[in-house]
C-alpha cells in the first residue's frame, strides 16, 4: 500500500485542519448575518410603523380636509376579498383534492391535473393582474372592482387549497377508509363522514395560507381591483364588490411609492407585518394540535 | 336475522347522488386545468396583436422603449430581469445552502426551531413591505457608490438584486433543508467511519445526495425572482435603459404595473405583450422544475 | 352438513398482469367457522375480498367465476355493493377504529344505513358491544375517543362495529395477527360464540387457530385452493401432499 495511509499517527495526535476551523466560522457567520437581518428587518418596521398606528389609523377613513389618515376602508376591502375568495375557492379547493386523492382512476389525468396545479402556483401575480384584468375586467365587463380581485385571487390560491388539502387527505389512514366501505358506506357518504373530518386541520392550514397570500398580495389587485381605498365602500354587497378599492398590500405601496408618505407606508407595514406574525402563530398552532393526535 | 333483503340494488337516488357527487368533484379538479388552459390561451390571444404589430425581432431586441414615440423594444428589460435574477440566484444559492446545512444539520432543535420560524417570517413577508423595506435601508446604501462611480443617486440594478436576494432565501433554505434532512444518516456515519470530519462528511456525502432537491429549490428561486414585480419596482429606479449594477433599471415585470394605468392602445397591447413574453419563461421554469422533480423523487416546497 | 351461505365457482382474479386466483370454487357454510389458511401471498386474503367487492377499490383488478351469496350472484347485474357489504360485514388485520367515540364508531354503521331514532342506536351500540364481549369495559365510558382503547379493546370494537349493521356473514381477515396473546385468546373465544347467529370466515396465518375455532379449513397455495375440508379431516389426514407438507410445517 501506498506510504500516505501508513498508520504512523496516534489517535491523541490531533491535525491542524485550518481550512476546516474558517469554514465551520463562515457557516456561523453567515446563519447569524440572516438571523440578524431578520430580527433587524421586522424591528425596524415595528419601529418606524407602530407609532402611526393609532385608533383613528385603524378605523377611519382617509380625510383630506381634516388631513388625517386612515385605513379602514382598505382593511374593509382586504376582509371582503378574504372572504369572497375563500367562499368560492375552499369548496373547489377541496373538491379537486378529493377527486385527485379519491375518485380518480386515471393516473395520467391524475397527473395532468398536479402539473396544472404546479404550473398556477409557479405564476407570478403580476401575470394573474394581466389576465384578470383581460378576462374579469374587459371580457367579463367586472371593470376593476372587488370582485374582479376576487376571482383573480381565487385562481391564484387555488393551488394552495388544493396541495394542502391533498396532504391532509392523504394523511388520513387506508384503514379508515376500509372500515367505512366495508360496512357498506358508498364513497361520498365515507367521505363526508371520515375523510372531511379527519383531515379538517390540514384544510384549515390551508386556508390560513391563502389567507396570508391574499393579505400580502399587491401586482394582481393593483391592476384588477383598483389602486386607492379613499372611501368606504357603499350601497349594498353587491355594489359594494363591483366598486373598486386596494387592500392594504396596495394601499401601502400607493402611499409608498406615488405619494411618499413613508410614515403611513410603514403604518401599513406594521399591521401587516402583525396579522403575517399572527397567521404563522395559528399555522403552527394547528399542526402541534395535529401532530398531538 | 333477515336472511331476505336482497343485494339487488333498489335505491336510485343514492346511485344519483353517488354519480353527481363524482362528476361535482371532477369538475373540481378539472378547474386548475382549465385556468392553465385560459391563461395560455388569454395570455398568447391578448399579447401576441402588439408583438405581431412591432414585429416579434423589434420587440424583443429593440433596445428603446419609448411609448411617446411608438418605440417598444423590450431587449433592456429582459436583459435586466436576467441579469437581476441570476445574480440573485448566484449570491442566494451558497447563502442558503449553508444556512440549510445549518439548520439541518449544525444545531440542536432549540435553536433551529425558533430559526426556522424566523425564515417562514420573511418568507411570508409581503412584497410590497420588501419594497419599502428596500427603499428607505438598501437604495441609500448604494449612494455612495454611485457618487464614487460619479452617478446620479437613486434606485439602481444592485439594489434589485439585494432585495431579491432576501426574498429568494427563504425558499433556498427552506427547500434545501428538507432535502438535505431527507437524506439517510447512513451516507453520513460512513464517511464518518472513514475517517472523515463531520464537515467534510456534511458536504461531501450528504449535500451531493441532497442536489436533485436543492437544484429544485434553487430553480423555484430563479422562477420566484423573475416574477416579482412590486419590490424591485420599489427600488430598481425604472429607467427603460440597458443594464449595469449602479444605474436604474426596469425589470420585465415591473414595466406592467409602472405604465398600467396611463396606458392605451398600442401601448397597453405591448404591456399585454411583455406579459406574453413573461410567461413563456415561467412556463419553461414550470417545466424544467418538473423535470428535476421527476428525476429527484417527490419534493415540493 | 349445513346450508351454503356462498358458494363460489371457477373464480379467477388478476392484479394487472398478476393471477392472483386460480380458479377458486368453495362452498361457506351457514353458522359455521371457516378458515383460510396458507402461506403469505397466496391468496387466501384476496379470496376473502372478492366475496364483499373490496377488490374493487383496487385499480388493476380483473375478476371472472362465480360468487354467489344466498343463491344472488354477487357480481351480477345491478347488485349495490353498499347493501352486500352491509350483509357481509368485515373486520380488518389492525384494528382500525375511527376517530371518534366508541359510541359514534358502533353507531357508524346503523346511521349511514338510515337508522336515526336515539333509543334504537343505543340498543344497538348496547346489544353489539355485548356481542363483541366489551360491554363490560367500556359502557362507562361510551363518549370517550375509541382510540383511546388498547389494540385488543380496538379489534373487539371494530367487531362490534361490523355486527352493528346487522351483518350475515362476518369476514376477518388475520384478525389477531397485531394482538397480544390474551387479547388473542378473547376474540377466538368470540369468534366460537358469534357462529352461533353468523357465518364466518376467518383468514388466519396460525394453524393452530384454524384448527382451534374453525368447522372448515381451506388451504391455499399460491392463488389455488389446495384442499377445503372439515378441520378435523384436514388436520388428521389431508389429502394433497402440499397440504401436508404446510400443516407439519415444512414451508410456510
Amino acid at each position: 500500500m501506498v506510504d500516505v495511509l501508513a498508520n504512523n499517527r496516534k489517535i491523541t495526535d490531533k491535525k491542524n485542519r485550518p481550512f476546516e476551523k474558517i469554514f465551520y466560522s463562515a457557516i456561523f457567520i453567515v446563519a447569524g448575518l440572516v438571523l440578524a437581518m431578520v430580527i433587524y428587518f421586522i424591528a425596524v418596521i415595528l419601529i418606524r410603523g407602530l407609532p402611526a398606528v393609532t385608533w383613528s389609523f385603524l378605523t377611519t377613513a382617509p380625510n383630506p380636509i381634516k388631513k388625517t389618515i386612515g385605513i379602514f376602508p382598505s382593511i374593509v376591502n382586504t376582509l371582503y376579498i378574504i372572504v369572497f375568495t375563500l367562499i368560492i375557492c375552499v369548496p373547489i379547493g377541496v373538491g379537486g383534492a378529493i377527486y385527485l386523492n379519491e375518485y380518480a382512476k386515471n393516473k395520467k389525468f391524475v397527473r395532468v391535473i398536479e402539473f396544472a396545479t404546479e404550473t398556477l402556483s409557479g405564476i407570478p401575480s403580476i401575470l394573474y393582474g394581466v389576465f384578470g384584468y383581460v378576462v374579469f375586467c374587459l371580457m367579463f365587463g367586472l371593470k376593476v372592482s372587488l370582485l374582479a380581485g376576487i376571482f383573480t385571487l381565487t385562481i391564484m390560491v387555488l393551488p394552495i387549497m388544493i396541495r394542502t388539502s391533498q396532504e391532509a387527505l392523504r394523511s388520513v389512514p387506508k384503514s379508515y377508509r376500509e372500515g367505512a366501505l366495508g360496512m357498506g358506506a358508498t364513497k361520498w357518504y365515507m367521505v363526508r363522514t371520515i375523510l372531511l373530518p379527519s383531515s379538517l386541520g390540514g384544510i384549515l392550514t390551508g386556508i390560513i395560507l391563502s389567507i396570508g397570500r391574499m393579505v400580502s398580495e399587491s401586482a394582481a389587485l393593483l391592476l384588477v381591483a383598483g389602486g386607492s381605498a379613499m372611501y368606504m365602500p357603499k350601497g349594498s354587497i353587491l355594489d359594494q364588490l363591483s366598486g373598486s378599492g386596494s387592500t392594504l398590500s396596495v394601499e401601502l405601496y400607493r402611499y409608498a411609492y406615488s405619494r411618499g408618505d413613508n410614515q403611513t407606508a410603514f403604518g401599513i407595514a406594521a399591521v401587516l407585518i402583525i396579522i403575517v406574525i399572527l397567521l404563522n402563530l395559528l399555522t403552527r398552532y394547528i399542526a402541534e394540535r395535529l401532530n398531538k393526535k | 336475522m333477515t336472511d331476505n333483503i336482497s343485494i339487488i340494488g333498489s335505491n336510485k337516488s343514492k346511485n344519483a347522488v353517488e354519480k353527481s357527487m363524482n362528476i361535482i368533484f371532477f369538475v373540481c379538479g378539472l378547474a386548475a386545468v382549465v385556468c392553465v388552459i385560459c391563461m395560455t390561451v388569454y395570455m398568447i390571444i391578448s399579447g401576441w396583436p402588439a408583438i405581431a404589430k412591432i414585429g416579434v425581432f423589434r420587440f424583443l431586441f429593440g433596445q428603446v422603449w419609448s411609448p411617446e414615440n411608438s418605440e417598444f423594444g423590450i431587449f433592456p428589460m429582459i436583459l435586466a430581469s436576467f441579469i437581476a435574477t441570476f445574480s440573485a440566484i448566484f449570491l442566494a444559492l451558497p447563502v442558503g445552502v449553508l444556512v440549510a446545512v445549518f439548520l439541518a444539520k449544525l444545531t440542536p432543535k432549540r435553536v433551529s426551531a425558533p430559526f426556522r420560524t424566523l425564515i417562514d417570517l420573511l418568507a411570508g413577508i409581503p412584497s410590497v413591505v420588501y419594497g419599502l423595506l428596500g427603499a428607505i435601508l438598501i437604495v441609500p446604501l448604494i449612494f455612495k457608490l454611485q457618487t464614487a462611480a460619479g452617478l446620479p443617486q437613486g434606485g439602481s440594478l444592485l439594489a434589485a438584486v439585494i432585495i431579491l436576494v432576501i426574498m429568494i432565501l427563504p425558499t433556498i433554505i427552506s427547500v434545501s433543508e428538507t432535502a438535505i434532512r431527507a437524506v439517510p444518516k447512513q451516507y453520513e456515519d460512513a464517511s464518518l467511519a472513514l475517517g472523515s470530519t463531520k464537515l467534510q462528511s456534511i458536504f461531501r456525502a450528504t449535500v451531493p445526495a441532497a442536489k436533485s432537491g436543492i437544484v429544485a429549490g434553487m430553480v423555484l428561486g430563479v422562477g420566484r425572482a423573475i416574477g416579482e414585480a412590486m419590490a424591485v419596482m420599489m427600488v430598481a429606479g425604472n429607467a427603460a435603459i440597458m443594464p449595469e449594477f449602479l444605474k436604474p433599471v426596469r425589470l420585465l415585470t415591473a414595466s406592467i404595473p409602472i405604465e398600467w394605468a396611463y396606458s392605451s392602445g398600442l401601448h397597453r397591447e405591448a404591456l399585454y405583450g411583455i406579459g406574453l413574453v413573461l410567461f413563456i419563461f415561467i412556463m419553461i421554469i414550470n417545466i424544467s422544475l418538473n423535470t428535476v422533480l421527476k428525476k429527484g423523487g417527490e419534493l415540493r416546497g | 352438513m349445513s346450508e351454503i351461505k356462498i358458494h363460489t365457482k371457477n373464480l379467477d382474479l388478476y392484479y394487472g398482469d398478476v393471477y392472483a386466483l386460480k380458479k377458486v370454487g368453495m362452498d361457506i357454510y351457514r353458522h359455521n367457522v371457516t378458515a383460510l389458511i396458507g402461506p403469505s401471498g397466496c391468496g387466501k386474503s384476496t379470496y376473502l375480498k372478492t366475496l364483499n367487492r373490496m377488490n374493487d377499490t383496487v385499480a388493476g383488478v380483473k375478476i371472472t367465476g362465480d360468487v354467489f351469496l344466498d343463491g344472488e350472484d354477487v357480481y351480477g347485474k345491478g347488485v349495490d355493493v353498499t347493501i352486500l357489504r352491509k350483509k357481509i360485514g368485515m373486520v380488518f388485520q389492525s384494528p382500525n377504529p375511527f376517530p371518534m367515540s366508541i359510541y359514534d364508531n358502533v353507531t357508524y354503521g346503523p346511521r349511514m344505513h338510515g337508522v336515526k331514532k336515539r333509543i334504537v342506536l343505543d340498543e344497538i351500540v348496547e346489544k353489539s358491544l355485548q356481542d363483541a364481549a366489551i360491554w363490560d369495559e367500556v359502557k362507562d365510558r361510551l363518549k370517550k375517543p375509541a382510540l383511546s382503547l388498547s389494540g385488543g379493546q380496538q379489534q373487539r370494537l371494530c367487531i362490534a362495529r361490523a355486527l352493528a349493521t346487522q351483518p350475515e356473514v362476518l369476514l376477518m381477515d388475520e384478525p389477531t395477527s397485531a394482538l397480544d396473546p390474551i387479547s388473542t385468546t378473547k376474540i377466538e373465544e368470540l369468534v366460537s360464540q358469534l357462529k352461533r347467529k353468523y357465518s364466518i370466515v376467518i383468514v388466519t396465518h396460525n394453524m393452530q387457530q384454524a384448527a382451534r375455532i374453525s368447522d372448515y379449513t381451506a388451504f391455499f397455495l399460491l392463488g389455488e385452493l389446495i384442499e377445503n375440508k372439515k378441520t378435523q379431516a384436514i388436520f388428521s389426514a389431508p389429502k394433497d401432499s402440499r397440504t401436508e407438507d404446510y400443516i407439519t410445517g415444512r414451508f410456510g
